[in-house]
This record gives C-alpha cells, sequence and structure tokens, in this order.
C-alpha cells in the first residue's frame, strides 16, 4: 500500500535529515515507528503524503508515486488520512463543518450527504453532542478524536498519525489510543508515529526504530521487543520502557 | 463671543452636507476599503507566494505606494488615468474618468498596499499546521486560502482593518483637492458662500471625530469578543 524506497531528504548539504529510507505498509497493516526526537520519524510520515519535499528516492501510495510532477498531489492526498500532533482542527469552523468542508469540497459530496457522515462518525468517536461545537470548546483529547473523525470522513484507504498524543494530557491519551486501537482492530492500514508501546505491543505488526534519520531497525512487533538487533534501538527501550 | 456665532447656518445646510457630502463620503470609504481589501489580499498573497518574482512585484508596488504622500497619488492620478485609458484602448483622445471613478481607484489602489501588510500579518500569524492539515485533507492551495486560511486570517485582523479603515474615512476628505464634493468639501462650500467659517468648520470636526471616536469604541468592543472566542 505504501512504499517507501531509498528516501533521501536534506535541506542543505550538511543538513541531512533523511538517509536512504527504506520501507513499506501492506494492506491492512499497522506499522508504528518510534526513535528519538529528532530522529526524522514526523518528517519521514510527512514525506509519504507530500506535506514535506525530498530530494531522492520514492515514495508510492497505491502504485501512485508521490514524488511525480504529474500526480494530482491534493486527490492522493484526499485518500489518506493523516492525524497531526497539535490536532489542527479548523478553529474558526463547529465541529461538524469541520468534518464536512472536504468532504463537500473536495469529494463533492451535498452538504446533508457530508452532515449524516460526519454525524455517524462522530458518533463513532463518543463525539455526537459536541458537533455545533467550536474546536476551542473541546478538551485535547476530545479535539483529537474529531480530528480522527475528520480524517475518516475521507474514507481513507489509509491513514497517518504523527504524534497523535503527545500534546496531550496523560488522563487524555487512552480515548485516543482506544480510538485508534478499533481503527487497527478493523483492518485499516495505519503508519504511526508515536512514544506509546502499549498502542505497538497491542495492535502493530511490525516496528520501525529511526535514528538520526535512518531506519536502523525494521521488524516484526515480537522481534522487535523481544530482542532489538541493535544497540541504539535497545538504549531507547531501555530508556522509555524503564518507567 | 458664542453670540456673533450663527449656528442655524448649519441647521440649513445639513440636508446638503449629509445627503450630498456624507453619502459621498461614505460611499468612497466603504468601495474603498471593500476593494483595498481585496486587492490587498491577493498582494498578500503574491508576496507570500514563494514565487520570487511575483512577490518582488508585490514588494516593490507596496513600498512605492506607501512611500507616496496621498495627495500627491489623488493629484496625479486624476490627470495621468485619462492618458493611460487612452493608451490601453488606443482611443485617438484622453478618455473621461469622473472625478469619482478616479479618485475611488486611486483609493483602492493606496489602500490596498496598508490592507496587504494588514492581510499579510495576518496570515502568517496562522499556524503551519492549519494548511498543512487542509492540504492533507486533499484541499487545494486555492481552496486551503479561501476556506481554512483567509477566514481565520481576516478574523484575526478585523480590528486592525477596521482601523485603517478609519483612517481611510478621514483620508477621504483629501479628494477635495478635486474638488469634488465630499462632507467635508460641502461643509466647506457653505462655509465659503456663507462666510461662515468658523462654524461650518467646527461642525464639520465634531462629524468626524464622533463618526470615528464611535467606530473605534466598536472596535474595541470586537477586540475583547475575538479575544474570548479564541
Amino acid at each position: 500500500m505504501i512504499e517507501i524506497s531509498h528516501v533521501d531528504k536534506w535541506y542543505s548539504p550538511s543538513f541531512q535529515v533523511l538517509t536512504d529510507c527504506t520501507t513499506s505498509v501492506a494492506k491492512g497493516e499497522v506499522v508504528v515507528v518510534c526513535g528519538p526526537s529528532g530522529s526524522g520519524k514526523s518528517t519521514l510520515i510527512k514525506c509519504v503524503n507530500a506535506l514535506e519535499p525530498f530530494q531522492k528516492g520514492d515514495i508510492s501510495i497505491d502504485g501512485i508515486k508521490v514524488n511525480d510532477p504529474k500526480t494530482d498531489l491534493p486527490k492522493l492526498r484526499s485518500r489518506v488520512g493523516m492525524v497531526f500532533q497539535h490536532f489542527e482542527l479548523f478553529p474558526h469552523l463547529k465541529i461538524i463543518d469541520n468534518l464536512c468542508l472536504a468532504q463537500e469540497k473536495v469529494l463533492g459530496r451535498s452538504h446533508d450527504k457530508a452532515v449524516t457522515k460526519g454525524m455517524q462518525l462522530l458518533d463513532r468517536v463518543g463525539l455526537k453532542e459536541q458537533a455545533q461545537k467550536f474546536p476551542a470548546q473541546l478538551s485535547g483529547g476530545q479535539q483529537q478524536r474529531v480530528a480522527i473523525a475528520r480524517a475518516l470522513a475521507m474514507d481513507p484507504i489509509a491513514m497517518l498519525f504523527d504524534e497523535p498524543t503527545s500534546a496531550l494530557d496523560p488522563e487524555m491519551i487512552s480515548e485516543v489510543l482506544d480510538v485508534m486501537v478499533d481503527l487497527a482492530h478493523e483492518g485499516m492500514t495505519m503508519m504511526v508515529v508515536t512514544h506509546e508501546m502499549g498502542f505497538a505491543r497491542k495492535v502493530a505488526n511490525r516496528v520501525i526504530f529511526m535514528d538520526r534519520g535512518e531506519i536502523v531497525e525494521d521488524a516484526p512487533k515480537d522481534d522487535f521487543f523481544g530482542k532489538p538487533r541493535s544497540d541504539r534501538a535497545q538504549k531507547f527501550l531501555s530508556k522509555i520502557l524503564s518507567h | 463671543m458664542l453670540g456673533n456665532f450663527d449656528f442655524d447656518v448649519i441647521r440649513r445646510a445639513l440636508p446638503y452636507l449629509f445627503y450630498e457630502g456624507m453619502t459621498f463620503t461614505l460611499t468612497l470609504t466603504g468601495l474603498a476599503a471593500f476593494g483595498g481589501l481585496v486587492f490587498g489580499t491577493a498582494l498578500a498573497l503574491m508576496r507570500l507566494s514563494g514565487l520570487k518574482l511575483l512577490g518582488r512585484i508585490a514588494g516593490v508596488y507596496v513600498d512605492f505606494m506607501r512611500s507616496l504622500p496621498l495627495v500627491l497619488v489623488i493629484f496625479w492620478f486624476y490627470f495621468l488615468v485619462p492618458y493611460i485609458g487612452q493608451w490601453l484602448t488606443g482611443a485617438s483622445r484622453p478618455i473621461s474618468v469622473g472625478a469619482f471613478a478616479s479618485s475611488l481607484i486611486t483609493f483602492i489602489m493606496f489602500e490596498a498596499a496598508y490592507f496587504s501588510e494588514i492581510m499579510r500579518a495576518g496570515i502568517q500569524s496562522i499556524s503551519r499546521g492549519q494548511p498543512a492539515a487542509a492540504s492533507a485533507l486533499g484541499l487545494t492551495y486555492a481552496q486551503t486560502m479561501r476556506y481554512v486560511v483567509l477566514p481565520q486570517a481576516f478574523r484575526n485582523m478585523l480590528p486592525v482593518l477596521i482601523t485603517q479603515t478609519i483612517v481611510l474615512f478621514q483620508d477621504t476628505s483629501l479628494v477635495y483637492v478635486l474638488s469634488i464634493t465630499d462632507f467635508l468639501g460641502a461643509a466647506s462650500k457653505v462655509a465659503q458662500r456663507d462666510g461662515r467659517l468658523v462654524e461650518m468648520y467646527l461642525f464639520a470636526a465634531v462629524v468626524y471625530f464622533t463618526i470615528s471616536c464611535i467606530a473605534s469604541f466598536g472596535v474595541r468592543r470586537l477586540q475583547a469578543r475575538i479575544a474570548i472566542i479564541r
């Protein structure tokens, strides 16, 4: 579904952010990307739907090359959902309108259809009653669930999560993770940048460990948590799992 | 001393002052603010487009307009537009452009320079995650601007935009150089005709002051409301 091959990205010759990254996410697979901050994991996931440009290599989604100038990027992006660290709901629009905007303007759905779909998804993330509120009136966890619903409203073929719980208060993390776990169990193709190793243990098929712009380890979940092959991954795991 | 003043001259001139003068002033202010905002937003988008040439053109335009006195621009424009029109259409003689059209175009072009700086600040005040989220949903650049960035930029900058419009409202009085009957022009004509300069100019000052003051007060109320919403 998502093919990443030999991707290099740099801001200047001396400032390399991604080095020869190669991996893939198969249909229905859940892949967790972890690593220390500054390791390039967020950059990598943003390259997948071309929110960040890259200089070398190829990325394709469902067979369509992201870095081909002829690719209709808006159309491709509309088929891939993305959830951001800071939610990025549109603060000037009501919750329901946040869910309807792209459905109507990009997919061309009628307003009624978009609202029906939107309400259905809000119900699913447990926020039907908040439909007429504005984002600022919701808690962080609620906002992030709305953001997930907003991405799902586009009927995506895959979902990208960029540290979806990093900006949340601890007591709100689980309500967001619950939604993500459900999604994974339903067979959604997911690429998730996160430090939530509990989530990785529960639903990930594979775990990718990145450090200094490189993919250091790319292993099935049990292998990764069992006995990581690289020193750096071992150190990282011992740091975040020690308490 | 006040006994020598004839305030009745104001009462008698009221219909003329407001129906002719103030109507003109408000129409010019409204249209120029709207046109300036549209054109100014376009300039701001050009400057932020990332396309070097486009940004340069907008930058030069803004700097140029901001380094000229408004009166001079009004004056020059009034005399130049007919010739520019002639040159553009290839007509055999200068195109006649009314004083109103000429002053309106001037104010739109002049205000656009100021509004563009305000809108630029407004657009830059939106976090980069907002356009990223919009593109991630599949919105095109134009849709992202139209539905996500500009509404927020406009709302954030509304108090400043209105303040600039109040300045514009006062500046429209400069059309007197074209002998147009705006509010101040009307007051001035009555003043000259009846020899009541002090009364008429005093009254004009009071009217400008009152309207601007009420508008400023409105801006402060608005600012408080926006602060709550955010």
